[in-house]
């Protein structure tokens, strides 16, 4: 099986998000990029299915040079090469537009993504990709089986899951429990400095949204403290204060 | 500006669908008026005339024989025939578990500028629309152009309030659709749905538990709450992680992201990727043994204390 798994480079979960003063830019200053964490469950989830069924998998980024070591990472988890679309993402319609290109001329059997980046949270570009292949996408995949030509995937409704069997080729967009987060050992991560990873050119893509903005909520007020013997009181602000009951 | 509605039914036409005629009835409002058409597709029980209520010209309803079955690719199949009958600038959806997954597909058919997770009512300057939606897992937003001549929104709840329908009623026509193979390519084989609870992501009202709880068979103390109030249960990770509750009820940065009125966190630390979840909601309430614990720091009410005490007591004083 011939699987591909898009990967994004973004900050740390636990990052303080700041922007520059003018809220035109995200502020990296300080920052740990990671794989997105959906990202990361697609790409366990990709290993598993290779290790059991054989064939390849391939991590893909739509990022500048910068994003290398997040691939790079992506090869020391167990992707067998890695390639690097090299034109600053702006967009999910223009990400959408890349991959696919890559898609046409390289007919992958899975797609796999995350469901959703964690910087923009879009959750854009399967659904996107899988239009421009016209072929079919399902997020948010929980899981994931394959066999012969036939997945068997669970996607997550409103209050439950419901299992859908589609022919592959398929774009899926993943989230948890599709399979446990996998850690790079120290041979995966020697390994990972000779498997190659190709930079391509960008396709000549067009954005379709602009940010003009970024902003942050307005900051919390204080937490009010009620006595533990006193629920009475709490209450009486959810209804009265607050009035939210 | 025209504005086409996507509608879903579980059931009857579902409480967020509304939320969406409501966003776009105030929008066609704010920027100078235009025709609302909603369309929806499969079986619904609620009388689709009323929704003239909301303003509402006419009702697509694609609901004919050789429509099987309500899923992501057939859906994209009815929203782009219902995009060229009616030839919006704007498209509105409700963010649901089906809309996620279809919009994309069909702002790539259409060539439409798609923003989701749209926060608040759109703006229009110089021709050019506008949206806020919310980013970085709801620590930040961000003000998106809309850069086509057809935009698709998805929003999130609470993007449009205060708004009442009339009684006002609308015709309601037919929306013949032809499915292609591809169209047909998703196959259900059933679902799995917890009955007779309040859907977490559309709840006004959540009680949610976390490892404070120390273990399942102290969840009682979560659903009793949860039952006086009419509130949906949640939890955070570890406990979905754990198995002492379903995946589908965990809040946060992998989880859902919920905007309720009130949230009521007992036994959760307030780790950054709950709180991600949590942060469109109107009152955060925490119970927790430890005044130390982060999630004091982002709750507009707390108490200190035990939660095998509070809750009881909490749910007692509300009976
Ligand atoms: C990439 C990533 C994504 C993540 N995504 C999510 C997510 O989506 N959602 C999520 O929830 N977590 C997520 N996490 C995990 C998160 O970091 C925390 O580990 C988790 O939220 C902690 O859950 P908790 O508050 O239930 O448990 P704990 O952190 O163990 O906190 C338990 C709390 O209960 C209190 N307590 C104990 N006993 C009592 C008592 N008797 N009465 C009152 N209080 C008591 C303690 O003081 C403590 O504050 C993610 C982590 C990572 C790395
Ligand atoms: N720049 C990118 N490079 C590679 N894959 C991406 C990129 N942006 C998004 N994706 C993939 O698309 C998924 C959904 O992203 P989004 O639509 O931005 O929320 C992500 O989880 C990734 O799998």
């Amino acid at each position: 099986m011939k699987i591909l798994v898009c990967i994004t480079h973004v900050p740390d979960t636990t990052t303080k998000i700041s922007f520059t003063p003018d809220g035109k830019e995200f502020n990296a200053a300080g920052v740990t990029f990671i794989i997105g964490p959906y990202d990361d469950f697609a790409l366990a989830r990709a290993i598993e299915l290779k290790e059991a069924q054989g064939g390849t998998v391939t991590a893909l980024n739509v990022g500048l040079v910068e994003t290398e070591p997040t691939l790079r990472k992506a090869l020391a988890i167990g992707a067998d090469d890695a390639i690097r679309i090299n034109v600053n993402p702006t967009d999910a319609w223009q990400v959408a537009q890349e991959i696919a290109a890559v898609c046409k001329a390289e007919q992958y059997d899975l797609i796999l993504m995350g469901r959703e980046s964690i910087d923009h949270n879009g959750g854009q570009v399967h659904g996107m990709v899988g239009e421009l292949l016209g072929i079919p996408s399902v997020a948010p995949v929980m899981r994931l089986d394959v066999v012969g030509g036939l997945a068997t995937v669970s996607k997550e409704i409103e209050g439950g899951k419901e299992v859908i069997e589609v022919n592959l080729p398929l774009v899926a967009g993943c989230q948890e429990p599709i399979a446990e987060w996998k850690i790079p050992n120290m041979r995966g991560i020697m390994g990972a400095r000779t498997k190659p990873l190709k930079v391509v050119e960008p396709n000549v893509t067009a954005t379709s949204t602009t940010v003009q903005q970024f902003s942050l909520p307005p900051a919390k007020g204080a937490c009010k403290m009620i006595a533990a013997d006193n629920v009475a009181e709490l209450v009486d602000l959810l209804r009265n204060e607050a009035k939210v009951l | 500006m025209n504005i086409l509605v996507f509608l879903e039914s579980d059931g009857s036409v579902k409480k967020s669908s509304l939320e969406a005629l409501a966003y776009a009835h105030k929008t066609a409002q704010a920027l100078g008026g235009g025709a609302i058409t909603a369309v929806i597709a499969g079986p619904t029980t609620t009388d689709l005339g009323s929704l003239g209520g909301y303003g509402v010209q006419k009702v697509l309803h694609a609901d004919d024989s050789a429509f099987v079955q309500v899923d992501i690719m057939t859906s994209a199949a009815v929203l782009k025939q219902a995009i060229a009958i009616s030839n919006p600038d704007l498209v509105v959806l409700a963010k649901s578990s089906l809309v996620d997954a279809m919009a994309p597909r069909v702002a790539a058919a259409t060539g439409a500028a798609l923003a989701t997770n749209v926060v608040d009512l759109p703006v229009l300057n110089n021709g050019v629309l506008s949206v806020k939606r919310s980013i970085y897992t709801g620590k930040a937003f961000s003000d998106v152009a809309l850069n086509a001549t057809l935009r698709i929104l998805t929003v999130k709840k609470g993007a449009a309030t205060g708004f009442e329908p009339n009684s006002a009623s609308t015709t309601v026509e037919l929306l013949p659709v032809s499915l292609s193979a591809a169209d047909k390519a998703l196959t259900s084989k059933g679902t799995e749905k917890a009955t007779g609870e309040i859907l977490l992501p559309e709840a006004d009202l959540v009680v949610s538990g976390g490892r404070g709880l120390k273990g399942p068979e102290n969840w009682g103390l979560i659903t009793d709450l949860a039952k006086t109030l009419g509130a949906a249960t949640a939890c955070s990770k570890p406990v979905s992680d754990l198995d002492w509750r379903p995946h589908h009820e965990h809040v946060g940065q992998t989880g859902i992201k919920v905007s309720p009125s009130l949230y009521i966190a007992a036994g959760i630390s307030g780790a950054i990727q709950h709180v991600a979840g949590i942060s469109s909601s109107k009152c955060i309430v925490a119970i927790n043994s430890d005044p130390e614990a982060p999630i004091f720091k982002v709750a507009d009410y707390g108490i200190v204390g035990d939660v095998f005490k509070i809750l009881p007591a909490l749910n007692q004083a509300l009976k």
